[in-house]
């Protein structure tokens, strides 16, 4: 079966959530398995496995391995950079208390970036950002949001795009659905997890993402002339 | 039925679209896509936006002291359930 090219691959493997992602809740604290333990004869263990004992020198060791892309995915999903780095340190709090009760069903960073994904999310929601009603708490006003291509063919991006107007554009995306589009396009989840996630319709996650792609298109369309202006 | 669908106008195309791309499959022989230019600019459009958002942002390097506030916070965690 053809498919389109709307298809999500993720950037790399390591940020790759599975499909159908709900084997551990990172946001729920799980029953605690028993941390393997350093026999005088076993060979050394690694970061991971002497975090989970305690070791500090060890999880200081996971921080460095994995900070950029911890902070990296909590810049995306804000657009600002001070509470993105409030969130990489709640985030990395919140692996020191629970990491513990990883069980290893799923790879370590997948775990690791789905307990990011909920501190995120938790964060908007103290914000006041309901992710009930996508469609209702988002929508933009009539003037802000993505218009329908009715009009004119003229000004189509013609297979390409500046990549900082890019990134400018998702940065000025409403909340809600840079959220969407983060979570679907760059970070590679399915329309069904991300439903999960934001408890809301698969339909409302797809709806939004078009939204997301369509206000993202206007104001590319729109950078040439604001470039010009300049 | 591949009638009615050709004969879709761009408005009605455009509304059924969240849910035919979110399908996942090739809609790039859809009729209506035949004979519009216009949602077929549109449809290459949000195709190029999505392609070029799985290269976008670099992976970011945070701040040298984001390390020690960590390492504080962990401090004050642990001291504090000694005490209790």
């Amino acid at each position: 079966m053809p498919h389109s090219r709307f298809g999500t691959q993720p950037p790399d493997a390591e940020s790759a959530p599975s499909a159908g992602l709900e084997p551990e809740r990172a946001d729920a604290p799980a029953a605690t398995e028993s941390v393997p333990a350093a026999s005088p004869n076993s060979p050394p263990l690694d970061a991971l496995s002497r975090a989970q004992g305690g070791d500090h020198q060890a999880f200081a060791e996971l921080y460095a391995q994995h900070k950029r892309r911890i902070y990296s995915l909590c810049l995306r999903m804000v657009g600002n950079i001070a509470e993105a780095e409030d969130l990489t340190q709640e985030a990395f709090l919140q692996l020191h208390r629970k990491i513990g009760t990883f069980r290893g069903d799923s790879a370590f960073s997948t775990w690791l970036h789905r307990l990011v994904i909920n501190v995120v999310l938790m964060h908007l929601r103290k914000k006041g950002l309901s992710l009930i009603s996508l469609d209702e708490a988002m929508e933009p006003t009539q003037d802000e949001g993505p218009g329908r291509s009715f009009g004119s063919a003229d000004l189509t991006l013609a297979g390409t795009i500046d990549r900082l107007a890019l990134e400018r554009a998702v940065g000025d995306l409403p909340a809600g659905y840079r959220l969407i589009f983060v979570l679907h396009d760059i970070e590679g989840y399915e329309h069904n997890e991300i439903a999960s996630m934001l408890d809301c319709s698969i339909g409302n996650s797809k709806s939004q993402l078009h939204k997301a792609r369509l206000k993202l298109r206007d104001t590319l369309r729109a950078f040439p002339r604001q470039e010009a202006r300049r | 039925m591949t009638e009615h669908l050709k004969n879709l106008t761009c408005a009605d195309f455009q509304s059924q679209l969240p849910e035919l791309i979110g399908s996942g499959e090739d809609i790039a022989d859809h009729p209506h896509l035949q004979n519009c230019e216009l949602c077929r600019a549109l449809l290459a459009d949000l195709e190029t936006i999505a392609e070029a958002a799985r290269q976008l942002f670099p992976v970011m390097e945070p701040p040298d002291e984001l390390w020690e506030h960590i390492e504080s916070a962990i401090k004050e965690e642990n001291a504090g359930s000694e005490r209790v």
